[in-house]
Parts: C-alpha cells; structure tokens; sequence
C-alpha cells in the first residue's frame, strides 16, 4: 500500500508514518505542503492508496490541495487530519472532496480506525 | 521566528481571575492542554493557578507561538524550560529530540498548534491559526497586543513544567467572516 504524508510537521508525518506502517503501508512518501505534495503526486504516475493531509501548512495549505487533486482525481482515498475542529470546516473539506476527517490531537487508535473505515467504505462503494 | 518576548513570572499570584480575564478564555485553553497532552505526550498535566502577567521577565527557555486572525486576534504561547521541552517533545515523538535538532523545533510548534487549534474550535466564532514559530533561547520576549491582557496558566508535568500565554481579544463587527489561511 502507497501513502503520501502532507503536513508541515516532520514530527507529526514521523508519528503517522509508525502508525500506519502498522497497518501494512510498506511505501510512504512525505510533503512538506501542497506545493511539494502536487510535484510528488505528478511524478508518481501508479497514484496513491491513500493521501492524508494537514489543513494549516505555508506555500499552500490543505484544503487548497484537496481541491486541486480532486480537479482530476476523484478516486483515491484522501483523509483531513488536522487541527480545524469547527463544523463548518469539516463541512468544507467534505465538500472539497475528504473522504474522512481527523482532528488533532489523535490516538493512533482512531487513526487506524479513520483509515480503515475509509478504505473499507471505498472498496464497499467500487 | 524572531518575535521577542517574555514568558511570565508568575509573582504575586491573585487569589482570585481578576476581572480583566475571561473565564471563557481560560477553560477551553485548559482542556484543550489536557487533551494534548494526554493523547499525543502520554503526560498527565496539573495546572497551576492562572494568573494575568505583569512582568515582562522572561522565565523560559523554548516557545512555541500561534497568531489567531479573524474573530479573534492575539496569540497563543506555549513556554517551556529546556530541560522540560527536551523530555515532553521526545515523548510526543517517541524519540530522543535534542534541543539542536532540526526536529526539536518541529515538535514544539506541533504542540502549540495543536493547543492552539483545541482552544480556537472551544471558543466559538470563526478565527483561523498561523503556521507555528518557534524561539529557542533565554531571554526572549515576545510582543503582543498592547491592549489586551496576557493570561498565563502554569503547567506541571512529571517531566517538568511549562507555561500556556494566552492573549486574545474578540473583534466587534457585524459581518464576522473568517475563512482559513
């Protein structure tokens, strides 16, 4: 399974990475911010099994990079993990195209829960 | 990086809030300090009597500092003592983070903005959070806005102690928009 880690903490893309090696992922990329996740995105032509991406990062931010991916990619699995615990920004990150939502601070538990629930609702819907 | 300021001595402590702070302030950042730090740091955290601060002395070594935009405006500083951010940032990232690694830095924002984020939803209204800064070294002082007090909430851990700086104020406007950076 091929992961792409998007948030602007190296300490928090490390902290999911063990958690999700856990969950069989054996090849995890990591970005910085939208800007270096679009560049991972477009020179990895085979895609990705699941992105997870941050909301608040500098060059461009989260929910910019949901909407950008979704212009031509509707398919692979993409979960918000962040600090943006407002309703009306879960509301926008659905609409954006997340297909799961995440807010910080999380235990590993639930983010194995959150990935599997959202790789388990995909396959059920394909 | 480079903003300056102090982190509170936390002298004469009042017996009581004095009226300037608001409860509504102090609750959610609270709660939102236990939250982080017993799901991310496995610590468990005693607070301290929250006090105004009214001297610029600095007192710490490390902070983390989050600008809030929007509803409301201020900042959120989360202040540590070297010994105690070595030991509670290697625990949240579950290896030893030396005060001059790159990751040291990384892990101190990431908490602060977490605190930050907990607090923000808790207070209501629509407000946005910056990008971590963080300013290592003795002495610092950071500048704030002048016309609003700075809450200062005391923290004990088992692994040292640290400090949440709270200032913010609401905006008054009748057409509050707030989207996120």
């Amino acid at each position: 399974m091929k992961i792409l880690l998007v948030d602007d903490s190296r300490t928090m893309r490390s902290i999911q990475k063990k958690v999700l090696e856990a969950l069989g992922s054996n090849e995890v990329a990591e970005a910085a911010d939208g800007m270096e996740a679009l560049g991972i995105i477009a020179s990895t032509p085979a895609g990705f099994n699941l992105i997870v991406v941050d909301w608040n990062m500098p060059n461009m931010d989260g929910i910019t990079l949901v909407r950008k991916i979704r212009e031509r990619d509707k398919a692979t699995p993409l979960i918000m993990a962040t600090t943006e615990a407002e309703k009306t920004r879960v509301i926008d990150a659905i609409k954006a195209g997340v297909n799961n939502y995440i807010i910080k601070p999380f235990t590993p538990e639930t983010l194995l829960e959150k990935v599997r629930q959202t790789l388990a609702r995909l396959q059920k819907a394909a | 990086m480079t903003q300056p300021a102090a982190i509170s001595t936390p002298q004469a402590l009042p017996s009581a809030p004095p009226a300037s702070l608001d409860p509504k302030l102090i609750v959610p950042l609270i709660n939102s300090i236990r939250a982080v730090f017993g799901t991310m740091v496995k610590l468990t955290v005693t607070i301290q009597r929250p006090h105004v601060k009214t001297s610029p002395a600095p007192m710490y070594d490390v902070s983390g500092i989050i600008g809030l935009s929007g509803d409301f405006i201020g900042s959120i500083v989360v202040s540590f003592q070297m010994e105690a951010a070595a030991r509670i940032v290697s625990l949240f990232a579950g290896t030893t983070l030396a005060p001059d690694s790159p990751d040291f830095p990384d892990a101190v924002g990431e908490l602060a903005n977490m605190i930050a984020g907990g607090t923000k939803k808790a207070l209501g209204g629509m407000a946005s959070i910056t990008v971590p800064n963080v300013v290592i070294g003795g002495g610092h002082v950071i500048a704030r806005l002048s016309d609003v007090p700075c809450l200062v909430i005391p923290c004990q851990t088992p692994v040292g102690s640290f400090a949440a700086e709270v200032s913010i104020k609401k905006v008054q406007r009748s057409n509050a928009s707030g989207g996120v950076a």
